[in-house]
């Protein structure tokens, strides 16, 4: 099909690290999520009674219980998720040895530091600039995480960051991918990382009108898909995943989870929140997507969708979906993970693309919670999402599984996995 | 003061903000190349010593302390003169003691 692929090297996964509102681990997280467990609680911060939303998904492990106290003032609560996530994926990977300019970073956030920002602004005001911490623009920062993974692990072929709001773990997983690809590395570490539920960002996504304000029941306001769904809920995370050349993991005889196949990129240029009518661009992804891991819609069992809770944004996915894959739409399962965890922006895509490939792994989609009555729109356009545990068919062969992940901006980007 | 007695003070700040076990920080130790400490480590631990030895170091002054004998010395003769300019008695009868 693509002929540049033709000499191209094959990418498959063989780590995965996640610090997540339902898991301390990628596999503990994978168990909540197949449990049906919700990570959504009420915050009990005094500054939380001011704002409309009071709800919201912590991780499951504080950082600051993780690092030394002078590790932890270098590091933006982002940074501190991200390097534990990296540490873990890493370490699920057998902790390759890999020639220090073969290996690369591509590590995401879709909002960097801003905690620290604000930390920052308090430190002004109260004792001037020269008392600001010389580590602030490294935390600040939104390549301080990557930056921060690249030092620990000594990577040289290249250490990045895409930002593009919520998409942007989805997209450096893909960037990783095409570092692998064109021959820069052998071996990257990819995945975002997250961390502002504070008061400024849940009151900005409050006034945009995107959260849930069901403050009274936190387990039950993310519900995707479902006819009284009111917004998202904001969560906090990281996630990290080893991407290798084919050839290097099975040179050191490396645990395979799955290949990474394809990604596809789209762009609405239509609004700055809103998706795109019918959600064109986000069909426009799928299909990149399909097209560059070489597979047709019958291929796919399982899509983890972005489904985020927000009335448009669901609706659109699904008009997607059933847009991009046809009739074949009606034989794959989807799910709606951010159910559980609540939407971790810049670290949804990864955790997504993590689920998608244990749902691979163990034929298995992982529920959709709240689910209760769906909404006419979606079951109009026919897809088949999974209320509870739904098992995966076991044909054809070679399966795929699609994570999709789409951002403020209009930014599209879908993950093609398969059974390796 | 005396000056083991800023270098004891020094280096309970360099662990603070280095991890730097106390009693790797001697005064012929390196900054930069035995300890590995980091520039901006070492802004850190400037700006704290300021605080603890109640003087201010230029930044002009940072490029001449390779090790944290000269750090200590600094500190020292920064501490004398605050004192001698300021005729504060606490201070000075201090430094007269040493």
């Amino acid at each position: 099909m693509s002929s540049y692929r033709n000499n191209a090297e094959r990418v498959v996964v063989t780590g995965l690290g996640a610090v997540t509102p339902v898991g301390e681990d990628a596999a503990a997280t994978w168990a909540a999520l197949l449990a049906g467990k919700s990570g959504v609680r009420k915050l009990t911060e005094s500054w939380a009674a001011e704002l409309p939303v009071r709800i919201a998904a912590r991780a499951m492990t504080d950082p600051a219980t993780m690092f030394p106290a002078f590790q932890l003032r270098h590091m933006d609560r982002s940074g501190q998720f991200a390097l534990l996530a990296a540490r873990q994926a890493w370490q699920d990977a057998g902790s390759p040895r890999v020639d220090p300019e073969r290996l690369g970073v591509s590590m995401a956030t879709g909002i960097g530091g801003v905690a620290s920002v604000l930390n920052a602004q308090e430190t002004m005001a109260a004792k001037g600039w020269q008392r600001l911490s010389p580590f602030i623009v490294p935390m600040l920062m939104p390549n301080g995480a990557a930056a921060l993974i690249g030092i620990e692990l000594g990577a040289r072929a290249g250490v990045h960051t895409a930002v593009s709001a919520c998409a942007s773990s989805a997209e450096a997983i893909g960037y990783g991918m095409e570092m692998i690809r064109s021959g820069r590395a052998d071996v990257v570490v990819a995945g975002g990382t997250e961390a502002v539920i504070l008061p400024e960002a849940i009151g900005g996504f409050a006034v945009m009108r995107a959260l849930s304000c069901r403050n009274d029941n936190p387990e039950r306001a993310s519900r995707p898909f479902d006819k009284a769904r009111d917004g998202f809920v904001l969560g906090e995370g990281a996630g990290a995943i080893v991407l290798e050349s084919a050839g290097h993991a099975a040179k050191r005889a490396a645990n395979v989870r799955a290949a990474a196949a394809g990604v596809g990129y789209s762009a609405d240029s239509y609004d700055v929140a809103m998706p795109a009518p019918d959600g064109i661009g986000a069909a426009m992804a799928i299909r990149r997507a399909l097209a560059d891991a070489e597979i047709t819609p019958a291929d796919v069992v399982h899509i983890n969708a972005h489904a985020t809770s927000t009335p448009s944004g669901d609706t659109a996915e699904a008009l997607a979906i059933s847009r991009a894959l046809g009739d074949a739409a009606r034989g794959i399962v989807v799910s709606a993970t951010k159910s559980m965890t609540g939407h971790l922006l810049g670290s949804a895509g990864v955790i997504a693309s993590i689920a998608a490939m244990y749902a691979l792994r163990d034929s298995v989609a992982p529920p959709t919670i709240n689910l209760e009555d769906p909404d006419d729109e979606i079951i109009a356009a026919g897809i088949r999402i999974a209320p509870g545990q739904l098992e995966l068919r076991s044909r054809p062969a070679k399966r795929a599984a699609l994570c999709n992940s789409f951002g403020f901006g209009g930014h599209n980007v879908t993950l093609v996995f398969t059974t390796a | 003061m005396t000056e083991q007695e800023i270098l004891s003070r020094l280096a309970k700040i360099v662990e603070e903000f280095t991890g730097i076990p106390a009693s790797r920080v001697t005064g012929e130790a390196n900054i930069a190349e035995d300890l590995q400490i980091s520039s901006l480590s070492m802004v850190e631990i400037i700006v704290a010593a300021e605080d603890e030895f109640q003087i201010t170091v230029p930044d002009a002054a940072l490029k001449d302390l390779g090790t944290f004998e000269d750090v200590v010395s600094y500190i020292y003769r920064a501490r004398r003169q605050a004192a001698g300019r300021s005729g504060q008695d606490d201070s000075a009868a201090e430094v007269a003691a040493t």
